[in-house]
C-alpha cells in the first residue's frame, strides 16, 4: 500500500509541476508588456542628469532620498507639456520647502530649444535634457507628458501620462510630500 | 491493489497482459487471441491499473493517446487558423486600439472577432498556451504512464518463456531438429544468433537471442526533445532571455540601447550602395529605378561603467566598432544588432549668408547645426546674428507664437535678429522654408539660404535570444529519438529444447519482419531448425478466404 502512495504522489507532484509552468507561462506573456514597464510600488531606477543651467550641478536620484520626487518628462513639441508647466512651477514654489524637488526632464533636444522654451513660459523649476534618452528607456517613457511620482522612500509612486490640471498637480506633490517631524 | 498471481507464481500489477515472468497470457483476451498483442510486451500501462482519486483520473485523462490527438489536431487548427489573416507583427500600428480598428476596418466583423479571440497574436493567446501546454503534459503523462513499465519489463525479461506465450508470437516453430546432433542444436543457435549481432542469454534448455533493444526507447528520447524545446520556449518568457526591440540612431548620435542595461550605440555613418547598371528589362517592367547594394551602418558600441546609472554619458567606454550590414549583424556577448531600415536626407545643418537686400552685398556666412543651435553667430566686430527662436517643424502660429510638430527638423523655422553697422539695434526676421515674415516692417537685411547638409538615420533591431542552444539540444534529441526508433528494430528469438529434443521457438520484433526472417531463415540453415510459421500470414488468408 506504501508504494501506492508514493506513486500516488509522484503523479501528484508531476502534475502540479507542470500545471505550474503553464501557469506561469500564460501569466507572464498576459502580463509582458507590464514588466517592461515600470510599475507603481517599484524601486524608481537611479539616474542623473546634468542641470540645464549649472554645468556642476548633477541631479541624481539616490542623493534626494527622503524627498519626494517629481519627475516630468517633456518636449517643446508637445502642447500638453507646455501647458501644465506653469501650474507644475506654481505648485513647485508651494512645495518646495515641504520637501518635495521637481525635475522636467527633455528628451533628447537641443540646449538652446529647450533654454528657450523654458524662458518663454517663465516657469521656475530644475530641467536636465535627457540627451541620450536612457532615462526615457529606463522609466519605460512612450508618451509625452509622462509624470513619475516617487516617494521619499525611492518607490514609484504613481505614473501619470497626459495633460495635469493645477489642482492634480498639487494633490499629486501633497501625496509624495515626505511626513514632517 | 490488486494483483494478478501467474500461475508460474508471479505477481503482476492489475491490468498485465502478459505474466512479467513467464509470458503466460493473463486476461481472457489474450488467452483467446491467436497472436498476443506485444505492444509494451504485455505489461500493465499505468494509467490502466487504478482509477479512483482525482490525480489517478487526471492523470489517465493525459495519458489517453486519444487525448494525446486530439490535442495535436486542436493545436493544429488553431495555428493554422492563425495563419488566415496576418499577425499583429507584421501590421504596423502600435496601440491595442489601433490593431481592434485594423482588424475590423480590412476584415470586417469577422476580423473584429478574429481579433477579439486573439487569433491575432495567436501565440501569445492565453488559450492557445493553455493547449500547448496540455498537450506538453500528454507527452510527458503517456511518456511516464508506459517508458516505465515498458522499461521494466525488459529490463526483467526472463529467458525461458511458457508455451502459450510461445505459440501466442506472430512467427513461431515447433518441431525435431532436421539432422546433425540435437544436443548441440541451442550451441549452434547461440554461435550464429551472436554472429549476426545478437546478445544471447541461456537458462537451462532455453535461449533468447535479442538485439537492438534500445530501439524501443527512440519514442521516448523524441518526447525528452519535444519537452526540452518546449520549455526552451517557455525560457523566453523570463527577463533577460530574450530581447527583441528596435531602435532609430540618426548619424552622429548616441543613444542607449534599449533591452540592454548600460550600453550606448552610436551611429558614424550610415551607406546606401547602388548597382549602378542599365536598367533591365525587369527593372524597367516592375518601375524599379535602381537596386541597392548595401545598407550599411558604422557604429560603435559603447559600455557604461559598472557602477554607472542612467542619464550619465562620461566614462563610456567603447567595446566594439562595427559595419552592420544586412545578414552581419553588430554581435555582442549574446547581443546582436541588426540593419533593419533606413531615412535618408533629414536636415542637419543649414547655411545661410547675411545679405544687404539692396545691394546684394554679402556680410557673411551663417552655418546653423540643427542638433545645438547657438544663442548668436558673430560675424565680425560690427554685426552678428542672434537667434531668437529656433522651430524644428513649423506647423504655423498660435497666438502669435510660431509652433512645432514634432523635434525632427522636417521643416525648420528660425526667428533672427540681425546687427549691422546700419543697424546696430538688430532687425527681426521670421525665416522658414519659402517663408519670410518681417514683423517690425522691411528690413533692410535678410538671411539669404544657401544650402543644407544631411544626415540619415539608421533602423536597428537589437536582438537576443539564449534560448537557441536550449532549442538546438531539443531539436537534437528529437531527430535522435526519431532516428533511433525508425531506423534499428527490437528483434527477439526465443528458443526452448523439450525433453524429447525437438525444439520450439519463436520471434518477435516491432518493426521490419523482412529483416527478422531473413536472420531466423540464417540461424535455421545453419541450425537445422525446423520451419517456421508466420501466424499472422495465416490469420489473414483465412480471412481473405471468408471474405470470398
Amino acid at each position: 500500500m506504501d508504494k501506492k502512495k508514493k506513486r500516488s504522489i509522484t503523479r501528484g507532484v508531476v502534475l502540479i509541476v507542470l500545471l505550474a509552468a503553464i501557469v506561469y507561462t500564460v501569466y507572464t506573456s498576459a502580463t509582458k508588456e507590464k514588466v517592461e514597464v515600470l510599475q507603481v510600488g517599484d524601486k524608481a531606477p537611479d539616474f542623473e542628469l546634468v542641470d540645464l543651467y549649472e554645468g556642476d550641478l548633477k541631479h541624481r536620484l539616490s542623493d534626494y532620498e527622503g524627498k519626494g520626487i517629481f519627475l516630468n518628462f517633456w518636449g517643446t513639441w508637445c502642447k500638453p507639456c507646455k501647458k501644465e508647466m506653469p501650474a507644475m512651477s506654481n505648485q513647485y514654489a508651494i512645495y518646495k520647502d515641504q520637501g518635495v524637488e521637481v525635475l522636467a526632464v527633455n528628451i533628447a533636444q537641443s540646449e538652446f530649444e529647450v533654454k528657450r522654451f523654458i524662458e518663454s513660459l517663465d516657469v521656475h523649476f530644475p530641467v536636465a535634457i535627457d540627451q541620450t534618452k536612457s532615462v526615457m528607456t529606463a522609466y519605460n517613457v512612450d508618451l509625452l507628458p509622462a509624470t513619475i511620482l516617487i516617494n521619499p522612500e525611492g518607490n514609484v509612486e504613481k505614473i501619470i501620462t497626459g495633460e495635469m490640471s493645477e489642482q492634480q498637480i498639487a494633490s499629486y506633490m501633497e501625496s509624495i510630500k515626505p511626513e514632517q517631524e | 491493489m490488486e494483483k494478478l498471481i501467474c500461475v508460474c507464481g508471479h505477481e503482476n500489477p492489475a491490468g498485465t497482459k502478459l505474466c512479467g515472468k513467464c509470458g503466460r497470457p493473463l486476461t481472457e483476451e489474450a488467452k483467446e487471441s491467436k497472436i498476443v498483442d506485444m505492444k509494451y510486451d504485455g505489461a500493465a500501462i499505468r494509467s490502466k491499473t487504478r482509477n479512483k482519486s482525482i490525480v489517478d483520473k487526471v492523470w489517465n485523462f493525459f495519458s489517453s493517446v486519444k487525448v494525446g490527438i486530439a490535442l495535436i489536431i486542436i493545436n493544429l487548427v488553431a495555428a493554422s487558423i492563425g495563419t488566415i489573416f496576418p499577425q499583429e507583427f507584421y501590421i504596423s500600428v502600435s496601440t491595442e486600439a489601433e490593431k481592434a480598428a485594423y482588424y475590423e476596418d480590412t476584415y470586417g466583423s469577422i476580423g473584429k472577432l478574429y481579433y477579439e479571440l486573439g487569433l491575432s497574436d495567436v501565440y501569445n493567446a492565453w488559450w492557445f498556451q493553455i493547449l500547448v501546454g496540455m498537450l506538453a503534459i500528454s507527452i510527458i503523462v503517456a511518456s511516464i504512464d508506459r517508458g516505465i513499465p515498458l522499461h521494466r519489463s525488459l529490463k526483467n525479461q526472463r529467458v525461458k518463456r511458457h508455451e502459450s506465450f510461445m505459440k501466442r508470437q506472430r512467427v513461431v516453430a515447433e518441431g525435431p531438429v532436421a539432422n546433425g546432433d540435437p544436443a548441440q542444436t541451442l550451441n549452434m543457435i547461440e554461435e550464429k544468433m551472436k554472429s549476426l549481432k545478437y546478445k544471447v542469454r541461456r537458462d537451462g534448455n532455453a535461449l533468447l537471442a535479442e538485439r537492438g533493444r534500445f530501439s524501443r526507447y527512440g519514442p521516448y528520447i523524441n518526447h525528452c526533445g519535444l519537452i526540452i524545446f518546449l520549455a526552451a520556449v517557455m525560457l523566453r518568457l523570463v527577463p533577460g532571455f530574450y530581447v527583441d526591440e528596435s531602435m532609430w540612431v540618426r548619424e552622429g548620435e548616441v543613444r542607449a540601447v534599449p533591452g540592454m542595461e548600460g550600453y550606448f550605440i552610436e551611429n558614424e555613418a550610415f551607406i546606401l550602395e547602388l548597382h549602378d547598371n542599365e536598367k533591365t528589362e525587369n527593372q524597367e517592367l516592375q518601375g524599379v529605378n535602381a537596386v541597392a547594394k548595401n545598407f550599411q551602418t558604422n557604429a560603435k558600441l559603447y559600455k557604461q561603467a559598472e557602477d554607472a546609472v542612467p542619464g550619465q554619458t562620461d566614462n563610456l567606454e567603447l567595446v566594439k566598432e562595427y559595419s552592420i550590414r544586412v545578414n552581419h549583424p553588430l554581435q555582442y556577448e549574446g547581443y546582436s544588432f541588426y540593419q533593419m531600415d533606413f531615412r535618408m536626407n533629414e536636415l542637419s545643418v543649414m547655411n545661410f549668408q547675411l545679405t544687404n537686400k539692396e545691394t546684394g552685398e554679402a556680410l557673411g556666412p551663417v552655418s546653423i547645426d540643427l542638433t545645438n543651435p547657438q544663442d548668436e553667430y558673430i560675424i565680425n566686430e560690427q554685426a552678428k546674428v542672434e537667434l531668437l527662436g529656433y522651430y524644428p517643424d513649423f506647423s504655423g502660429f498660435e497666438n502669435g507664437e510660431p509652433q512645432t510638430l514634432t523635434p525632427t527638423p522636417n521643416n525648420p523655422a528660425f526667428i533672427f535678429k540681425m546687427t549691422t553697422p546700419e543697424h546696430p539695434d538688430g532687425e527681426v526676421s521670421f525665416v522658414a522654408i519659402q517663408q519670410t515674415i518681417e514683423p517690425n516692417g522691411d528690413n533692410e537685411y535678410k538671411m539669404a539660404f544657401q544650402g543644407v547638409e544631411t544626415r540619415n538615420m539608421s533602423g536597428l533591431t537589437v536582438h537576443k535570444d539564449s534560448s537557441i542552444p536550449l532549442l538546438a539540444v531539443g531539436g537534437a534529441i528529437f531527430m535522435i529519438g526519431v532516428a533511433i526508433g525508425s531506423y534499428w528494430n527490437h528483434r527477439r528469438l526465443w528458443v526452448e529444447q523439450l525433453e524429447d529434443g525437438t525444439i520450439r521457438l519463436a520471434a518477435h520484433t516491432n518493426k521490419n519482419w523482412f529483416g527478422m526472417k531473413k536472420d531466423l531463415d540464417a540461424v535455421s540453415e545453419y541450425a537445422k531448425l525446423p520451419k517456421y510459421l508466420d501466424q499472422s500470414e495465416e490469420i489473414e488468408e483465412k480471412e481473405g478466404d471468408s471474405a470470398l
